[in-house]
């Protein structure tokens, strides 16, 4: 067999980006195109604007009622910064304390060692069986596939990533990745794919909730091998913290004799201290919740109580180039709380799936493009309308648009040709930057009544180059004076 | 260069060698709540808090704990409960356990889940969030303890109980297996309809003394 290698994947300033031909950070197709399909899907739409309006209610509510909110976000801007400029020292002592309290730490360059890692470290315990916590550092790097690949059976534990896995599907929230779902298409899933479910089983959430219980209970419990990520792991201490809902979590971080751990190397936090702020800010912006039911914290292996093997992998997988664009490294800050997506005017039209990549909405439109290189990803810092929702809910104060504006101009400065779009400008400058060509232009312009036929925009179907702004946006008929000219009329020059 | 090595060089690279220093965290957020640990109104908060995740609090002077612990059971399992339904933290004190009830020892955690209550003490709990944190100790027992069976009975002293997240996590040993639990197990994956109890327990009982 020949494996076709695919094209070495971008540097930024000598740094590697995330490979190609692995992983899950790009789509098959450009923002666009896919959110094209997406914007007729009438049942999607529906799903999607029930579910964000219903969180961003929710997050708002309990966000109001902390008095020191501003401050919390202050410091969890703050905290992270002052984590990224001393990164290195961080994650070597979350190392040290680590292999002290009986834990074996593994560095990946990238998702295709991280998946060589994992796959032999589940190898060595001599299971076939992984079950696996919900994380966005494993779904980035592909490691299902890879484990599959292996031949090994793996079992997503998160309710919403199991019937994601069922269907055969693609998470489309960072959350809650079953939200393109409704629950006759997820009983459907259920009654399809579940060996052994009740064939009475109705759509009631709770009756499906209850499915997924009794189909994985037993594979909790004879589980040998887990793999979680991490929301967050604490240098000083060796504190690995994971976050969770429904208690899959804990059975895989207890139960099974080895737990290994992803973690992107931006999950680092100095002090445990410093969780004093991210667990209060990662829970209401989240799920809009005071707290999460569970939140389970380890530091290397207890003997005892839960996994007697521990393995920690410390990823980088194209956050290292992230890390060297001065204002993009900013997108590593974030917590994956998903508040972003909730805001999204663009994101709650087009769903989670037409971002191509595992981090979607506004977040992944500027993560996604600087972990493969702006060029994998160029449509990506164009998905948003620069509304700015993103950053004032954003919990650790991303400057999202900023870094939206930034990767555009830097994907301009990447064409080698010209596009249409810069001929455009150039010739919009001359014209602007000549009072008499200006004022020619502006008087052509007026043809466009003609066409409109005394309507107050244009129609849709013009021809080629006009086409292309037309085609999604109303362009306004232009008016029988313009500013200038009513002046001249009403004041004289 | 091995991995670790090329990781951490790339690091540097990125980081330039004129770094800018570390900005210093302001931390003005609200340290305390204010109210001494263990204070009325703070264990009225927790109360609201615990009973606004559908848990259920069972209110008893200290002297009542172990009256109260089997009231709690009565509940969460039905009043036909036996001794042999219900595994106790190892470091459970004598007159909080229901009399005859089995002591959690090394057996293997998945027989736990043959149990259908489990009972524990706490380490922390915060008002504020209505979060009880377990921490391992010999009174709070091993993980699996409170994770296994279907009904968690956890008692709570007023001593224990803190206003806010700071004060909480300043109680506790980052290096013990911490379990922080507020509600029962849950989901809101269908649909954002909140479902309680999927793989954790789906009853929670508070027993809160003093």
């Amino acid at each position: 067999m020949t494996a076709t290698v695919p094209p070495k994947a971008p540097t930024f300033l000598g740094l590697p980006t995330a490979p190609r031909g692995v992983g899950h950070l790009r789509g098959d197709q450009s923002f666009p195109d896919a959110a094209r399909g997406a914007l007729r899907d009438g049942q999607l739409r529906a799903n999607l604007g029930h579910a964000t309006s219903t969180i961003r209610g929710k997050r708002a509510g309990v966000v109001a009622e902390l008095p020191d909110w501003g401050q919390l976000r202050e410091a969890g801007r703050a905290l992270k910064a002052a984590t990224m400029a001393r990164l290195d020292d961080h994650l070597e002592e979350l190392e040290r304390q680590v292999t002290a309290r009986g834990g074996v730490v593994h560095w990946a360059r990238d998702a295709n060692e991280a998946n060589e890692i994992v796959t032999r470290l589940v190898q060595a315990t001599g299971t076939s069986e992984v079950v696996k916590v919900k994380s966005m550092a494993t779904q980035e790097i592909g490691l299902n596939e890879a484990l599959e690949a292996a031949g090994l059976d793996v079992f997503e534990t998160d309710l919403a990533e199991l019937i994601v896995q069922l269907g055969e599907d693609k998470p489309s929230h960072i959350l809650v990745p079953a939200i393109h779902k409704n629950r006759a298409e997820i009983r459907e899933i259920f009654a399809r794919t579940i060996p052994g479910v009740d064939p009475d089983l109705t759509d009631d959430p709770r009756q499906l909730a209850m499915a997924a219980r009794t189909h994985l209970r037993e594979r909790f419990l004879r589980a040998r091998v887990a793999v979680s990520g991490a929301n967050f792991a604490v240098a000083e201490t060796g504190t690995l913290t994971v976050v969770e809902s429904e208690g899959n979590g804990r059975m895989c971080l207890t139960l099974p004799e080895t737990l290994i751990t992803v973690m992107g190397i931006e999950k680092v936090v100095p002090t445990w201290r410093d969780l004093e702020v991210f667990l209060q800010l990662l829970p209401r912006s989240s799920t809009g919740e005071r707290m999460n039911p569970y939140t389970s914290t380890w530091a290397g292996v207890t003997p005892g109580d839960g996994p007697q093997e521990f393995h920690l992998v410390l990823l980088d997988n194209g956050r290292t180039a992230v890390l060297a664009d001065e204002v993009g490294r900013e997108a590593l800050h974030c917590i994956r709380c998903s508040a972003c997506l909730n805001v999204c005017p663009v994101y709650e039209r087009a769903g989670g799936h037409s971002y191509g990549s595992v981090y979607p909405g506004p977040i992944g439109a500027v993560l996604s493009p600087m972990l493969t290189g702006v060029e994998d990803n160029a449509s990506l810092p164009f998905a948003s309308s620069l509304c700015g929702a993103c950053y004032d809910v954003c919990p650790v104060a991303i400057d999202i648009p900023s870094i939206l504006v930034h990767l555009r101009a830097e994907h301009v400065e990447a064409q080698e040709r010209p596009t249409a779009e810069a001929v455009a400008f150039r010739g919009l400058a001359k014209v602007m930057s000549h009072p008499r060509l200006w004022h020619l232009a502006q008087r052509a312009s007026r043809l466009g009544r003609l066409i409109a036929r005394g309507k107050p925009t244009l129609p849709n179907a013009l021809p080629p180059p006009v086409s292309s702004w037309t085609r999604s946006r109303d362009l306004p008929t232009p008016p029988k004076e313009t500013f200038v000219e009513s002046w001249v009329r009403e004041h004289g020059s | 260069m091995s991995a670790r090595e090329e990781v951490l060089s790339r690091v540097r690279q990125a980081l330039g060698a004129d770094r800018t220093p570390p900005e210093e965290v302001v931390r003005d957020y609200r340290l305390t709540d204010g109210r001494p640990a263990g204070a009325p109104a703070l264990l009225e908060l927790l109360v609201d808090r615990v009973e606004d995740y559908r848990a259920t609090v069972l209110r008893c002077a200290p002297a009542e704990v172990g009256a109260t612990v089997r009231a709690a059971l009565d509940q969460g399992l039905g009043s036909g409960w036996s001794a042999g339904d219900v595994v106790v933290a190892p470091g459970l004190a004598e007159d909080w356990r229901p009399a005859g009830c089995d002591v959690d020892d090394d057996r293997p955690a998945v027989q736990l889940a043959d149990r259908a209550a489990s009972v524990t003490a706490v380490a922390v709990a915060v008002a504020e969030t209505g979060t009880l944190v377990l921490d391992g100790s010999p009174a709070c027992g091993r993980r699996a303890l409170s994770l296994l069976p279907d009904c968690l009975v956890c008692v709570v002293t007023a001593d224990q109980v803190v206003g806010s997240v700071p004060e909480g996590l300043a109680r506790l040993d980052p290096l013990r297996p911490l379990t922080m639990v507020s509600g029962p197990s849950a989901t809101s994956d269908i649909e954002l309809q909140r479902v309680e109890g999927v793989h954790g327990p789906r009853t929670l009982l508070v027993v809160l003394a003093g």
